[in-house]
């Protein structure tokens, strides 16, 4: 296991060293002036300006400075929108929305994703599952900007439950982005549990729990349960990548002030800083979630656990 | 012993003849056996949920190149005075639905009447006062282009590189796969943010962005496959008869690849048709005055308010078009299933 | 003798998206108390469905009763209520299945797996229980049980698994153990391993088994009394040594030539030709006629009822009506006869 989780450690700094070095000449060569506003200076303004962001040092050296600052947790200096502001500092002070939001949704959509999941293999091809398996395909299909402006609409402007968008009303504020944000879990979850739930109630050691003269909630809870939720942590990854994905555009819908929204601002305005910046902290975020995700599998699934991780 | 002993019945003179079946016949009394595809389909047809996708996918293709031409309106086309007028359908506007009728400052009235429109827009106008209807075909149109191609890229790349690590194994196999991991590595929305901001933004653009790394599942999965089949018997023989590697690969691996090719085609469409839509809304899609579900989506979102139904007609659509495409892939992997498990 | 159970006139089907699977055809057969019968026939032929009917353990949604009884302690369990089963399963009755590696649940130790049954049927403590099973893992050979307990299934081997397995289904002394095909899946060493521990604590209880195998060899070994099985209906049935060196079947002559046995060692085994009968559209009177050499017409049209050989003897072949011809067997059949009293062919000895 350990060698395992060093093994992917290694992999993970390699791609992370890839990710920012490529993010670094990419917003080198991107169009248009760093220095949004470099058309109105004179050339001695502007070599002022880009003395004081460093533009002005050749190339290597300012990738070298930024990779090491980068080591540091230093993601540089936004230009143009937070005029010298710290990148970190940006973000940071964005978490908290995004966290909220991202975590509720994740925490609702799998705990209602599970049970709908777990109704629809227990009541295998009757209504309860054909509409749990509906709710789970349109849940997939349908985008969550979609699914959010629907929220929007009837939520929030129409019947007026819900703030209509803003950071504003504490809790309330963060319950349409983040039912927003379920959509996907609950889906993946809920179609997962049922493959899973099935295939378990199929298999050979659920009838010899049977053959022991175990009930149907036993056989359920005390049996099955456990063998179809453990592979779940398998498609926690991917449920954060669209939590992730999802934040982006949900957060601009609710004009919530998290990284998302920013990372869209930044986009519109050209801030190659910030881009970069939340680029790879993005980044960051999702290979260190799919690598605690893999250890996670290896700590909780006895098989793997104790065969000492194989794969 | 209590086995029942039934009477000893009489019966016919010559019941008793011996007979000669020959074991052949034996075998061709028990079931025929059917072809992998045979049962495939047969079992895709039993799928009601996945033909009926099917026949909606066709409809909607169908429809986002007629659209655009049975309306007599250009999907470019302004009319400034026929701005955001809400659907208006002849036939069922007696129904209370597609009438019309629209809410301005907080009342229900008959905006055609209000702005003496003659004419009908089935989907409405949006704020420009183009037609909404052959807007929403020609942005199917587009979006499922994107994601075709996309999809299509993919599946070459994956299938030449999953199929080359596969087969050749050892070295080339590693370092091949040792790329793939870290490029699997890199997450997905990054790399496409990352390549539509270097790139004019365009069709073009977008459908690099999401092959840049699209091909990487698509090249696993062919990868596991050939791994699984090369070693296996048939191809063995042919490699002894001295079958050259691309032939071998293309006739003897390639058709036991097919299944989880088209499976995984099946669900690299709405993926991209997805992303797609997410690019444009968040600003990075095509550009006025080009249209796709996803900018008009877009659009639509601004004035939701107002006129929502702007917003509803290419949400819906694209919203049917994922469904439909998530319940073929998923039909068409029960379908193919029993050779996908291993 | 007693008779612990009785199965009557059993006929089940499975409702399939292909039609009606009529998997057991009208299956009759006792077991005595303290016996053990062996089931045989070729995979398919219902063993397992005959076995899991008994249990209860089929597909509610599929598998339905279309006829017949089985009785048990006075009771139809085919009429049971699922409570009503629950206290049977694993206390009155208990199964072991074929597969090992696949039989117990493999994120929960196997202590707690042991003494699943016994909490729920026994009324004793947790800590009791503990001991109950200690002492059972003891009793399949399994060495150090009480450092195993806490152990995971893939931390044992095949063989030991199956002991596990057989622990389990012992726990509560039910009156019947079915084993299905408990050694198939087996390495040959350890199935001999496996096949000892089971004719040992056949000394040490006097539980009835149902033994079912597709291996005549083993059958032998272990059982008896022989049912042979086909195409969801039982042909043939009586003690070991008169379906072994008295057959009147030719289906069991089948089975019995492509046995290998010392004699033949060398010789290419004998396969019985073609394939089972498609149960969807079960063949009209003796389904093993279509792959019999011995095949009468009337075998075409009737099913044959079962002719009794002897007081614990009886087949279902036309073969025995008193008009049928005299047909002669597989030779490797003949010689077998020629060792049994009684048989036409006996040229005196004992088998
Ligand atoms: N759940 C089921 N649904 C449909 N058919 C089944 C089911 N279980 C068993 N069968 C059919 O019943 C017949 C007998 O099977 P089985 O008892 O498992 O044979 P065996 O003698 O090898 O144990 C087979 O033809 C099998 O296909
Ligand atoms: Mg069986």
């Amino acid at each position: 296991m350990a060698k395992y989780i060093g093994k992917r450690l290694i992999y993970m700094v390699i791609t992370l060293a890839l990710i920012a070095t490529f993010t670094f000449f990419l917003m080198k060569i991107l169009p248009g002036s760093p220095v949004a506003s470099a058309d109105k200076l004179s050339p001695e303004q502007r070599a002022v300006v880009e003395a004081r962001y460093g533009l002005d040092k050749p190339l290597p050296v300012q990738y070298f400075d930024y990779m090491f600052g980068l080591v540091q947790g230093d993601l540089g200096i936004s230009i143009n929108q937070f005029k010298g502001a710290d990148v970190t500092d940006v973000i940071l002070s964005r978490m908290g929305p995004s966290a909220q939001i991202g975590f509720q949704g994740m925490v609702l959509g799998t705990v209602l994703g599970i049970l709908l999941g777990m109704i629809a293999a227990l009541r295998q091809n009757t209504w309860v599952d054909y509409t749990s398996t509906f709710v789970a395909i349109v849940g997939i299909s349908i985008p969550s900007f979609v699914f959010a402006s629907l929220l929007q609409y009837w939520f929030g402007l129409k019947w007026d439950l819900f703030p209509v968008a803003l950071w504003n009303d504490g809790f309330m504020s963060s319950v349409l982005p983040s039912v927003a944000l379920a959509m996907f879990p609950l889906a993946t979850a809920a179609r997962f549990i049922r493959t899973e739930m099935i295939e378990v109630l199929g298999s050979d050691y659920i009838t010899l729990a049977k053959a022991k003269g175990a009930s149907g909630s036993e056989i359920a809870f005390k049996h099955a349960f456990r063998n179809a939720l453990i592979p779940l942590i398998t498609v926690l990854g991917p449920m954060a990548v669209a939590i992730l994905t999802g934040s982006l555009v949900v957060e601009q819908i609710f004009a919530i002030p998290g990284i998302g929204e920013q990372f869209v601002k930044s986009i519109m305005v050209n801030d190659f800083a910030i881009i970069m910046g939340t680029t790879i902290f993005f980044s960051v975020f999702l290979i260190v979630i799919i690598l605690l995700v893999d250890i996670l599998y290896g700590v909780i699934d006895p098989r793997i656990r104790l065969s000492g991780g194989k794969n | 012993m209590t086995q029942k002993f039934d009477e000893i019945p009489e019966l016919p003179k010559g019941s008793f003849e011996r007979i000669t079946l020959d074991a052949k016949q034996a075998e061709r009394i028990t079931k025929p056996s059917v072809s992998f595809w045979q049962d495939a389909w047969y079992r895709i047809r039993k799928n009601k949920g996945a033909l009926f996708s099917l026949i909606l996918f066709g409809l909607i293709v169908i429809m986002s190149f007629l659209g655009p031409v049975i309306s007599p309106y250009e999907p470019n086309a302004q009319t400034i005075t026929h701005a955001n007028l809400p659907p208006k359908v002849p036939g069922i506007e007696n129904l209370g639905i597609l009438n019309g009728v629209g809410t301005l400052g907080g009342e229900k009235v008959d905006l055609y009447e209000l702005k003496n429109v003659e004419v009908n827009y089935w989907f409405g106008t949006d704020g420009l006062g183009r037609d909404m209807f052959s807007r929403v075909w020609k942005g199917t149109q587009v979006s499922l282009f994107i994601a075709f191609v996309a999809a299509a890229i993919d599946m070459l790349i994956g299938v030449i590189y999953g199929g080359v690590s596969g087969y050749f194994g050892g070295r080339v196999d590693d370092f091949m796969q040792r790329i793939v991991e870290i490029l699997t590595g890199i997450p997905n929305l990054v790399v496409v943010i990352l390549f539509i901001l270097i790139m004019d933004p365009g069709i073009l653009a977008i459908i690099i962005a999401l092959t840049i790394t699209g091909w990487t599942g698509m090249s696993r999965v062919v990868r596991g496959q050939v791994l699984k089949y090369k070693s296996q018997e048939f191809v063995l023989a042919a490699r002894t008869l001295g079958a050259s590697d691309s032939r071998i690969i293309w006739k003897h691996l390639m058709p036991n690849v097919l299944g989880v090719i088209i499976i995984n085609t099946m669900f690299t469409i709405p993926s991209a048709i997805f992303f797609e839509a997410f690019l444009s809304f968040i600003g990075l899609g095509l550009q006025a005055p080009d249209a796709s579900l996803g900018t008009l989506i877009n659009d639509g979102y601004a004035l939701i308010q107002f006129a929502p139904h702007i917003l509803a007609f290419p949400a819906i659509l694209l919203s049917l078009i994922m469904i439909a495409f998530n319940l073929i892939g998923d039909g068409l992997r029960d379908a193919l299933d029993p050779k996908m498990k291993d | 003798m007693e008779k612990i159970l009785q199965v009557k006139n059993l006929e089940l089907s499975f409702n399939t998206q292909a039609g009606e699977v009529k998997a057991i055809r009208g299956v009759n057969f006792d077991l005595n108390k303290g016996e053990t019968l062996a089931i045989v026939g070729e995979s398919g032929s219902g063993k397992s469905v005959t076995t899991k009917s008994i249990m209860r353990l089929l597909p509610e949604q599929s598998a339905e009763f279309k006829n017949g009884e089985i009785l048990f302690g006075g009771r139809d369990l085919t009429k049971l209520s699922d409570k009503e089963m629950q206290k049977i399963r694993g206390k009155e009755i208990s199964m072991i299945f074929q597969d090992p590696m696949t039989s117990l649940n493999p994120t929960m130790p196997i202590g707690r797996q042991l003494t699943e049954p016994l909490l729920k049927h026994q009324k004793i403590s947790k800590t009791e229980a503990k001991k109950v099973a200690i002492d059972l893992l003891r009793l399949v050979g399994m060495p150090k049980p009480e450092l195993r307990m806490k152990q995971y299934p893939h931390q044992f081997s095949g063989g030991q698994r199956q002991r596990i397995v057989i622990a389990i289904s012992l726990a509560c002394n039910p009156k019947i153990l079915i084993a299905d095909e408990p050694t198939t899946a087996l390495d040959v060493t350890i199935q001999a391993q496996i096949l000892e521990l089971m004719k040992d604590l056949q000394k040490k209880i006097d539980t009835s088994i149902i033994f079912i195998t597709h291996d005549l060899g083993v059958v032998a070994n272990v059982a008896d009394r022989v049912a042979v099985m086909y195409g969801g209906k039982i042909v043939e049935i009586g003690t070991v040594d008169d379906v072994f060196y008295n057959p009147q079947h030719p289906y069991t002559w089948g089975l019995l030539s492509s046995m290998p046995s010392l004699d033949t060692e060398d010789a290419k085994l004998y396969a019985i030709p073609g394939t089972p009968p498609d149960l969807l559209d079960p063949p009209k009177g003796d389904a093993f006629a279509l792959r019999s050499e011995y095949a009468l017409k009337i075998d075409m049209e009737q099913n044959p009822p079962f002719f009794k050989v002897s007081e614990t003897h009886s087949a279902a072949t036309w073969l025995l009506h008193p008009d049928a011809p005299q047909v002669e067997p597989p030779l490797t059949v003949i010689e077998r006869m020629k060792k049994f009293p009684g048989s036409r062919y006996y040229e005196g000895g004992a088998v």
